[in-house]
């Protein structure tokens, strides 16, 4: 048995496109641009990044789905390109979203025609669906059509279909998507549950609280490159030596946000929108105090409550997707 | 698997309003057409010719649209990644989807034996009502298989839909399903000579009308679409591994 489930050397993939006929024009974008890691057998691994950090394109690379443009990638100790049928075999694929299923079939048929897919033998077939049905708790709805299901039964029958062969690996790409968040809990606890029985589980996902309860240990992923890897105590410490300021507010605009990002001490500004308002996260210095140049640059602008707190994973992550961010673009400006 | 997997493809398909409404209007249309057209041909003596002749056209759509159309519908429902990454021969993977498709276009054939009786009063007169019953399973099983051919280049296309819809008039005018063969330009000929189509057609014709041997016909059809499954099985493994370095399995 190799000694890594997942291993990942120099992984790169290159998207070609071609639009016109008469007068085409090529275009390429590097969604992946070497990727190494390395996944131990048992371990529940999180990958985190923004929208279009090359998540979902490194796990399908590894996962058989893409072959890759350089670089090499082995499950279990075989080849993604190579050993195909042998990586198949060891590995399930559970996606977030409402696509995927036969939503026309009960979720048993759906079971039932993966299982022949996936080779599970005939004798086992009933007792395995049974006993996955139990696991996501879908017993008693199995025979209804998936098409009346809810988002969340859809994610649980998802993960029920993506263990039927009882894979040593499963990628989870952005499994807690569009989930409310008691089905999202429940979600977590069936990973967690998964993990605990020695499934090696590769995670991607945007949710911070997430990656942080379930993976041991996580690796950043922005344009392309594994920018962080450790425990999530580990990547806390690319936030060390800073604050963080939380100003509750309603109308802020984009140029209040470069200002407010200009100011001296000031390491990061976001804002997140949460309900009707909107929340700005300020990191700074930690021997800085910027609240009342922020407050100033607020001036005129409803606000609610200001809170000054210590950095959390969520922070380190910004700080480090913030820092490749602010890289890209100085790499953008023609000298 | 194969017959698991045509069953569940089948239902699915089935279940479809947008399948259903079809499987209801287009025999009734195809009827009707291949009535009229005989009628002012002067050959009303061949109605159950031309009533056959529209089943299968329906046959043959079905398994085009099911062939291009699944595969499409895979892409869309998000599950063709998912059922090529079992780990199987890609072919053995596809080929239930085309016999699904296959055995939904037996339905069309007889839609559109029972509204040519019911709307315009043709005879149900088989020269070889047990020919008949082999002849047109066997064509829908062939037409399946040629189906897996069809698929191995929807599989690589984004856009198959667009392939399918140029497809069904030209290859059922050149099969002779509706307008014998002989009417048709002479270059016709050999196309229609390696498609099991054209045989498939001749055979089930055959049994219906006594114009000929059943069996040689529907051997050749069969020996097609044979050769079909093995060279659908090898593009389908090639397809599969540029559709995986083209990105074309999903969407987007």
């Amino acid at each position: 048995m190799s000694e890594y489930a997942i291993e990942a050397s120099g992984l790169r993939r290159t998207y070609r496109s071609r639009t016109g006929w008469l007068r085409p024009q090529r275009r390429e974008v590097q969604a992946v641009r070497g990727v190494d890691l390395t996944v131990g057998n048992g371990e529940l691994f999180g990958l985190l990044g923004p929208n279009g950090a090359g998540k979902t394109t490194t796990i399908k690379l590894l996962n058989t789905l893409l072959i890759p443009t350089a670089g090499t990638a082995r499950i279990c100790g075989f080849d993604v390109v190579g050993q195909t049928r042998e990586v198949r075999r060891r590995i399930g694929y559970v996606f977030g979203g409402d696509r995927g299923l036969y939503d026309r079939l009960s979720a048993r048929d759906n079971l039932r025609y993966f299982a022949e897919l996936y080779g599970v033998p005939g004798r086992e077939q009933k007792r395995r669906i049974a006993e996955l049905l139990e696991l996501v708790r879908l017993t008693g709805r199995e025979n209804e059509r998936v098409e009346s299901y809810s988002r969340g039964m859809r994610q649980r029958l998802h993960i029920a279909r993506g263990l039927l062969h009882r894979p040593r690996v499963l990628f989870l790409d952005e499994p807690s998507i569009g989930v409310d968040p008691v089905a999202a809990r429940e979600l977590r606890q069936t990973v967690a549950e998964l993990a605990a029985t020695g499934t090696t589980v590769l995670l991607t996902t945007h949710y911070m609280a997430e990656a942080d309860e379930l993976c041991g240990r996580i690796a950043v992923i922005a344009g392309g490159r594994i920018q962080a890897l450790g425990t999530p105590a580990e990547l806390r410490h690319h936030a060390d030596g800073r604050r963080v300021l939380e100003v509750e507010a309603y109308g802020v605009t984009d140029d209040r946000l470069a200002v407010i990002h200009a100011l001296p001490g000031v390491r990061e500004a976001s804002l997140e929108v949460v309900g009707a308002a909107q929340v700005l996260a300020v990191q700074s210095d930690a021997r800085v105090d910027v609240q009342a140049d922020v407050l100033r640059a607020l001036d005129g602008v409803r606000l609610g409550r200001v809170t000054a707190r210590q950095p959390t994973l969520e922070d380190a992550y910004v700080a480090i997707v913030n820092r490749v961010d602010g890289r890209r673009a100085a790499e953008a400006v023609p000298a | 698997m194969i017959a698991v997997g045509a069953l569940l493809h089948a239902k699915q398909l089935s279940r479809s309003p947008f399948e259903i409404a079809t499987a209801l209007i287009v025999p009734v249309v195809q009827a009707t057409l291949a009535v009229y057209l005989f009628r002012a041909g002067g050959e009303p003596g061949r109605m159950l010719e031309a009533a056959v002749g529209a089943g299968l056209m329906g046959v043959w759509s079905s398994v085009l649209f099911g062939s291009g159309g699944a595969i499409q519908n895979q892409r869309w429902l998000g599950t063709l990644e998912m059922i090529m990454l079992a780990p199987r021969p890609p072919a053995l993977v596809i080929l239930p989807i085309t016999l699904a498709t296959a055995l939904t276009g037996t339905y069309a054939m007889a839609a559109t034996l029972l509204w040519g009786r019911l709307l315009y009063g043709i005879p149900l007169d088989f020269a070889d009502p047990v020919a008949f019953a082999v002849a047109v399973p066997g064509c829908v099983v062939g037409l399946g298989m040629f189906g897996l051919l069809l698929a191995s280049t929807f599989v690589l296309l984004r856009n198959a839909n667009a392939l399918t819809n140029t497809l069904e008039y030209p290859i059922w005018l050149v099969s002779g399903m509706l307008v014998p063969i002989t009417v048709l330009p002479g270059w016709t000929g050999p196309i229609a000579a390696v498609l099991p189509t054209t045989w498939g057609a001749r055979a089930v014709r055959e049994a219906a009308t006594g114009s000929g041997a059943v069996w040689p016909s529907l051997g050749v059809c069969l020996a097609i679409s044979i050769g079909c499954l093995a060279a659908g099985a090898l593009m389908m493994t090639y397809v599969e591994r540029r559709a995986r370095a083209a990105a074309t399995l999903a969407l987007a």
